[in-house]
């Protein structure tokens, strides 16, 4: 038995094991794919972990098909990217969001397949992903069932149409929330192929960017979309899906 | 001594520990049938959340003893209840049960009535379509969140469709009230011998209304027809028995905040996520898991709200 221990204790201080951790800080919700996610997901890092960056959902997913989740990077400049992961996902990867002109925030639901760390990344100008998140209990089903909209037919009728408005927050910034109808299947419910939207960016008049998301598989059936531009006027919404179908719409405030 | 007082406290935990596993096992639910009015009796469930220690008791059923056998109102979360609550009506009443009213279809309120499959089990329509369509998946998901105590239960599909209508069972005059809002259909019973009122989900007390299945507008609806009622006795779905409207009157003041508090957010443009951060006024403070369901509720009701708001803009 203390034999048993002491080969554990050998093994544990194993230089391989001491280098690993010294390039990917311990990751403290203590995921086991957290280093899949940063290899595959974060272009390898660098990475750290740091508390400005924050993931604001419920505790446990109350609908599997639907988790409201807001990612919020607060005190942190000069953020290029945000991309938000579900490490234990079947597909972890949810969404990239470029806050070209609008606060480092985006809010959105999305589908979960079972219990996992959902993270925000944020990468500011050097390089560095800034890393938050937190733990999401669910019983899960939400990637594997097919969309209401793929078992009735009727999104058709609707596909890619756009629901917005605009609130004006003081004199040039103002909260955008748009919602696209699409069904966004996974590809992993018997039957039913792939088919989901695959980008949005938000522009001004004069066709300059505000803002540009990337869309994958777990964002949710007709997603909703929360951001606050640094912007206040008419924008227009261009996107696609993965087939080529446009996106096209112009909100008024 | 540290070391003898943490072993100590260790031993003690393991026999907490241990102590509290024979009690989950042993599945007995405790029901004591309590007399509210004349032949009229209640099986008060606990004001929480399903958990492995309560077993899915978080609800209120009922029963009234006619000269013709018992009429049980809602069989319970699980086959081990409804067998429980069986067992107990004999122990207390000696009758065998003639009927049973299920008032909708949530899985706290029908998945006992595998023990009462010899005796009519009726619902309003929408009831008996919800539990055909929806029972086994509500079966499978209170099973994961209570645990053992579910072992063998089925969900049964009612035979018999009520409508809105009086009876007469047992020279006991029964009037069954089709309503909705808490879900599709909410049956309500009025025993008219005691003016007891049996108002299911309709109605909560002290413990905060859920709404996974709710249109609030018409619960409102259905809630000033259970007010019109000249009741004695108010039986809540969960919460204490009452002898007065308080019941109704909260469940209304909340539904009537939730309502507000979703569509001022809404049209201020917040997220979901931010419409669940609102404060909870403080006359609701006292409610019990109130921060909780309002969470939930947040996430079953918002995205109509939040539609409301948005207009078609595509080109």
């Amino acid at each position: 038995m203390r034999a048993a221990v002491s080969l554990w204790l050998l093994w544990t201080l194993l230089p391989g094991t001491v280098s690993a951790a010294a390039t990917t800080p311990t990751d403290p919700l203590r995921s086991p794919n957290w280093a899949a996610m940063v290899e595959r997901h974060l272009n390898g890092g660098p990475v750290v972990f740091d508390e400005r960056v924050q993931v604001r959902m419920p505790q446990t997913a109350e609908d599997p098909m639907s988790v409201p989740v807001e990612a919020v990077v607060e005190g942190l400049e000069n953020i290029q990217e945000m991309r938000l992961i579900a490490d234990l996902n079947p597909l972890p990867l949810i969404l990239i969001f470029r806050p070209t002109h609008a606060d480092p925030f985006i809010a959105f639901r999305f589908k979960v397949e079972q219990s996992t760390p959902v993270r925000a990344a944020a990468r500011t100008a050097d390089g560095v992903w800034h890393v938050g998140g937190a733990w999401l209990t669910a019983s899960g089903g939400g990637c594997t069932a097919p969309s209401y909209g793929s078992g009735s037919g009727l999104w058709r009728d609707q596909l890619n149409q756009v629901s917005a408005a605009l609130w004006p927050r003081g004199e040039d910034a103002s909260r955008l929330k748009l919602r696209v109808m699409h069904p966004m299947d996974t590809g992993l419910a018997a039957g039913i192929p792939v088919f989901h939207v695959e980008s949005l960016s938000v522009e001004d008049a004069s066709g300059r960017e505000l803002a540009k998301i990337r869309t994958y598989e777990p964002v949710s059936e007709n997603p909703v979309l929360s951001l606050n531009l640094h912007y206040r006027g008419v924008v227009d919404v261009r996107g696609r899906d993965i087939q080529g179908n446009r996106i096209r719409a112009r909100v008024a405030p | 001594m540290i070391r003898f007082n943490s072993w100590g406290l260790a031993l003690g935990l393991m026999l907490l520990a241990a102590v509290r596993a024979g009690a989950e096992t042993s599945f007995d639910y405790g029901l004591e049938p309590q007399a509210v009015a004349d032949g009229v009796h209640v099986l008060l469930g606990r004001t929480e959340h399903f958990t492995r220690e309560n077993g899915g008791n978080i609800v209120n059923t009922g029963f009234i003893v006619t000269d013709d056998g018992v009429v049980v109102i809602d069989t319970g979360p699980s086959r081990r209840y409804g067998e429980q609550m069986r067992a107990a009506i004999a122990r207390s009443t000696g009758q065998p049960v003639r009927q049973v009213y299920l008032t909708h279809a949530h899985p706290d309120h029908f998945l006992g009535s595998q023990a009462f499959v010899d005796v009519p089990v009726a619902a309003l329509a929408g009831t008996r379509h919800s539990i055909r369509t929806r029972g086994d998946a509500l079966n499978s998901n209170l099973y994961r969140l209570v645990g053992g105590w579910m072992a063998g239960t089925e969900a049964v599909v009612p035979a018999q469709v009520v409508e809105d209508s009086t009876v007469m069972i047992g020279g006991r005059s029964l009037r069954l009230i089709a309503l909705n809002g808490h879900t599709t259909s909410d049956l309500a019973v009025f025993d008219e011998q005691s003016a007891t009122l049996f108002a299911g989900d309709l109605v909560f007390f002290d413990r905060a209304a859920t709404t996974p299945d709710a249109d609030i507008d018409q619960w409102l609806h259905s809630l000033e027809r259970l007010r019109a009622i000249d009741f004695k006795v108010l039986v809540p779905g969960h919460g204490p028995v009452l002898r007065d409207a308080a019941g109704i009157e909260q469940t209304r003041a909340y539904l009537g905040w939730l309502a507000g508090a979703l569509r001022k957010a809404a049209r201020n443009g917040m997220d979901l996520n931010e419409a669940m951060r609102a404060p909870l006024p403080p006359e609701f403070a006292k409610i019990a898991v109130i921060k909780e369901e309002f969470e939930r509720s947040v996430i079953h009701l918002y995205p109509e709200y939040e539609l409301e708001t948005l207009a078609p803009v595509s080109r």
